[in-house]
């Protein structure tokens, strides 16, 4: 290294980044056994606080010397509770569906014993001759990680464990940079709003930095409510010093001086991690007054939303911030030039603000790298519904939903059939079998009819009515419309209605045409992006399963036998077994009866389709059966 | 002052001024319910006064379409008026439309702006959605049935930023949303001073004075 002089900044970060450095070598270079629980809200829901304490008891009784931390999520949520454990001898390996019961023994016999309990082994972390690592699983073929690069390995309430892996680098170099030179590196990134619409982030803060009003504001978007998403939540849980340090670097470059972190209260975690997280970066000058010993100053605030869907929409959440009611108002003006309390402000998502770290510190080029055929940087996206890997996945613009889905996420439990996925929420669209090629990126999606949106994929199979989909979607986006604008309000009501019709065999062939055109007015007139997108699930379903919805309004047939009113429960007499009765037993009606020849029949009057009969018939008899229409009932019934 | 055009008209306006006054005053009728002139930001909810303007894709509301010198407005375009018309439609379809028993009739907006869009008052295409909300008939001077309302909001503004009394507000989301008072009381249990203010600007027949003033003359007799 060249013996030149550092500056303020320069030195007081390597300052802290050395402290942070050896601590980190400490804990895994001590020769001490390093145990990881992952506690994010993935893993407490499957019982990773139970696991934590057993191990914890465990190391209590054994009297052990070994360091326990906490850490968030790494994004294979279907596996949690996820324990990693660290020996000395062996490479780091993960453990996946941890019970109380399992985490003993592997103190026990891992940690105490040298048998690494491998029936219980998800992946090793690093390359080996042992056990698999998740570098050679099928889907690190095609992940990428960028914002979730740290999620699941470091102790989110340890600012330390994110400076040692390159945290505040990036504010310690913008610190030196002038504030054009930072947006002018966004700008080449090509990097876009992750939050849904897209925009491009550099001209955003351009248009901020340019406007007049003082003082400025950064705001961060951190209301996630799309139904099937929870990768914002995920950051904020398990590495919310990124989004901290994005925030830093935003305000440096639009000139703000004050910052909101808009989480939503119903994340209770992130809420907490959020606020450590504030706290440990104000303690070492990483926030506040002065920052690093510069003359650059800029404190955030953390602020809770109580939960409107609409909130997410950045007018609505400026109008929340400012203690009003969540509702949007007309644009132009944009927050960029007039947004909270009338004054300029920038308003990123969460994952938005989590790569400017990577790419100030890598450059633009290293980001618009990342991804294929032109398209630049990562997308996340949140596998959730009828697939095997359910989590977060990260990989590069351009990928193809087939390998996100197939290659990544597993594909479909069960071998049932992919019907189609559902992109972006209730502002997104389903995509059938045959949009699977498409390379994923901004536009491909929006040309295909769906929506990057917030980046939520559920994946729906042969089962997964698209009637019922579309109607699902519209009920939410009918419920948490704000109600202001017209079109919302009584255009999402209308839709709405017809839909529930067309699921209950009631709907009009009319009724499609209506939809459509209404679907085409409330994109075109509603006031603000909630009900510009809401019929999107609607005219993409119309666009790709039409035929599903004329057989539900002409034959008063669903073709996947969900809409309940269109089904019937029958129970085949030539498949039923005579000396069987398990479903007599679970009806919770009383609805089947036992005829003379001792075949099980169902009383149609009494059914209430509730299922139950066609889970309690064993498998090898598969007896009980759906019909669509119901008047598909043997008539002698 | 710059000038415009407007329907082939030529006009003269401020510039910046809102486009929907701009045309009001030089006398071409452009429907809207929710547009305040003295408000400092328009309301743009009731999404009626969609124009198409000239260099632009999609057509814009009038409300919120800052005048500039040379544009160039058509106020009849086919995109434009198919969005006032569903506008109109949808209002008109969560409506009771009792013109026969409503004091209104005659004075009611939304009469007008269906006359003018060339909508009929019975709805076809869209389904019937009203609410059963229960009337409020407690104030000495007026009744109000929330059921006709169409949530354009001016006795809202009226009542809050002209007067800074608040007695009414919005409450609940989509399609719940409502004009009411804090708690749900009634009218008379507010401290509404009866100025009657809220009554003047309701384009529509939800709130009325018990005494018939204000409203069409024929009806009145009945």
């Amino acid at each position: 290294m060249k013996a030149v002089e550092l500056s303020t900044v320069a030195s007081t970060f390597q300052e802290i980044k050395n402290r942070a450095e050896s601590g980190w070598q400490e804990l895994w270079h001590s020769g001490k056994p390093v145990i990881l629980v992952g506690t994010g809200t993935c893993g407490r829901a499957a019982g990773a606080l139970d696991v934590l304490q057993a191990i914890r008891d465990e190391i209590g009784r054994q009297n052990l010397d070994c360091h326990l931390v906490e850490v968030g999520c790494m994004g294979h949520c279907y596996a949690e509770p996820i324990v990693i454990i660290a020996k000395p001898g062996y490479p780091p390996i993960a453990y996946g569906h941890v019970n109380p019961v399992i985490a003993e023994r592997l103190i026990k016999d891992f940690i105490l014993g040298d048998n690494p309990c491998l029936e219980f082994v998800l992946g090793a972390l690093e390359k080996n001759e042992l056990v698999p690592s998740f570098s050679e699983f099928p889907r690190a073929k095609y992940e990428k990680k960028v914002i979730l690069k740290n999620c699941g390995y470091i102790d989110p309430e340890q600012i330390d464990h994110y400076i040692a892996n390159g945290g505040y680098q990036a504010v310690a170099k913008v610190l030196e940079m002038s504030p054009e030179e930072v947006i002018d590196e966004v700008k080449k990134s090509g990097l876009r709003g992750m939050g849904g619409a897209g925009f491009p982030t550099g001209q955003k803060w351009e248009i901020c930095r340019h406007a007049r009003g003082r003082p400025k504001y950064v705001v961060c978007n951190g209301d996630e409510g799309d139904p099937g998403a929870f990768m914002d939540r995920t950051i904020l849980e398990s590495d919310p010093h990124s989004v901290l340090e994005g925030m830093v670097i935003a305000a440096y470059a639009v000139g703000a001086r004050r910052g909101y972190i808009y989480v939503r209260a119903e994340y209770p975690l992130a809420v907490h991690r959020v606020r450590v997280a504030l706290r440990q970066a104000r303690e070492l000058k990483l926030l506040g007054k002065n920052i690093l010993g510069s003359d650059f100053s800029f404190d955030i605030e953390l602020f809770q939303g109580s939960g409107a869907f609409v909130c997410g929409e950045e007018t609505a959440l400026i109008a929340s911030l400012e203690g009003k009611p969540g509702i949007p108002y007309h644009r132009p003006p944009y927050p960029a030039v007039n947004g909270l309390y009338g004054k300029p402000t920038l308003i990123n998502n969460v994952k938005t603000l989590a790569y400017l770290r990577s790419i100030i510190e890598n450059g633009a080029g290293w980001f618009t790298g990342l991804g294929t055929e032109g398209r630049g940087g990562t997308a996340v996206f949140a596998l959730a519904g009828k697939i095997v890997n359910t989590g977060l996945a990260e990989v590069p613009m351009g990928t193809t939903l087939r390998q996100l889905i197939f290659d990544v996420g597993s594909g479909i439990p069960d071998a049932k059939r992919f019907k189609a996925v559902q992109i972006g929420g209730p502002s997104g669209g389903c995509l059938p079998e045959s949009a699977l090629d498409l390379p994923i990126d901004f536009d491909s999606l929006r040309d295909a009819g769906a929506m990057m949106g917030s980046g939520g994929m559920v994946v729906l199979d042969e089962d997964d009515c698209m009637v019922e989909i579309a109607r699902y979607f519209l009920e939410f986006t009918q419920r948490e419309s704000c109600g202001l604008c017209t079109f919302c309000r009584l255009g999402t009501k209308q839709m709405l209605e017809a839909l529930d019709e067309i699921t209950k065999g009631k709907g009009k062939i009319e009724d499609i045409d209506m939809l459509t055109e209404l679907a085409e007015d409330i994109s075109a007139g509603s006031l603000c992006s909630l009900g510009k997108t809401a019929p999107n699930p609607v005219l993409s379903t119309l666009r790709y399963f039409r035929d599903e919805y004329e057989a539900h309004i002409k034959e008063g047939r669903c073709p996947a036998l969900m809409c309940q009113e269109l089904i019937a429960y029958y129970i085949i007499p030539e498949r039923c077994e005579r000396s069987c009765d398990a479903c007599v037993g679970t009806c919770t009606v009383e609805a089947i009866s036992t005829n003379k020849k001792r075949i099980k029949v169902i009383d149609q009057e009494k059914c209430v389709k509730c299922g139950t009969c066609l889970k309690a018939c064993p498998p090898q008899y598969n007896a009980v059966v759906r019909l669509s229409p119901p008047d598909q009932v043997p008539a002698s019934e | 002052m710059v000038s415009l055009t407007i329907d082939g008209k030529k006009v003269k306006a401020k510039e910046g001024e809102k486009l929907l006054w701009a045309a009001l005053d030089n006398g071409i009728y452009i429907p809207n319910l929710c547009a305040l002139r003295e408000a400092w930001l328009p309301s743009a909810s009731c999404r009626l006064c969609f124009v198409e303007v000239e260099g632009k894709d999609s057509p814009v509301t009038a409300c919120t379409e800052p005048v500039k010198g040379g544009m160039v407005v058509n106020t009849t375009g086919p995109k434009a008026l198919r969005l006032a018309r569903t506008a109109a439609e949808l209002l008109i379809a969560s409506h009771p439309v009792d013109c026969a028993h409503c004091l209104s009739s005659g004075s009611c907006e939304l009469q007008k702006i269906a006359a003018h869009l060339k909508i009929k008052l019975k709805t076809k295409r869209l389904r019937k959605i009203t609410r059963e909300l229960p009337i409020d008939s407690s104030s000495p001077l007026f009744t109000y049935d929330p059921n006709k309302c169409v949530l354009c909001g001016r006795c809202v503004w009226v009542c809050r930023e002209r007067l800074g009394i608040g007695d009414i507000g919005f409450a609940h989301r989509g399609f719940q949303r409502v004009v009411t008072t804090f708690a749900d009381e009634p009218m008379a249990k507010v401290r509404c001073r009866e100025c009657g203010e809220c009554v003047t600007v309701c384009p529509v027949g939800a709130l009325y004075f018990k005494d018939g003033r204000g409203s069409n003359p024929i009806i009145k007799e009945d």
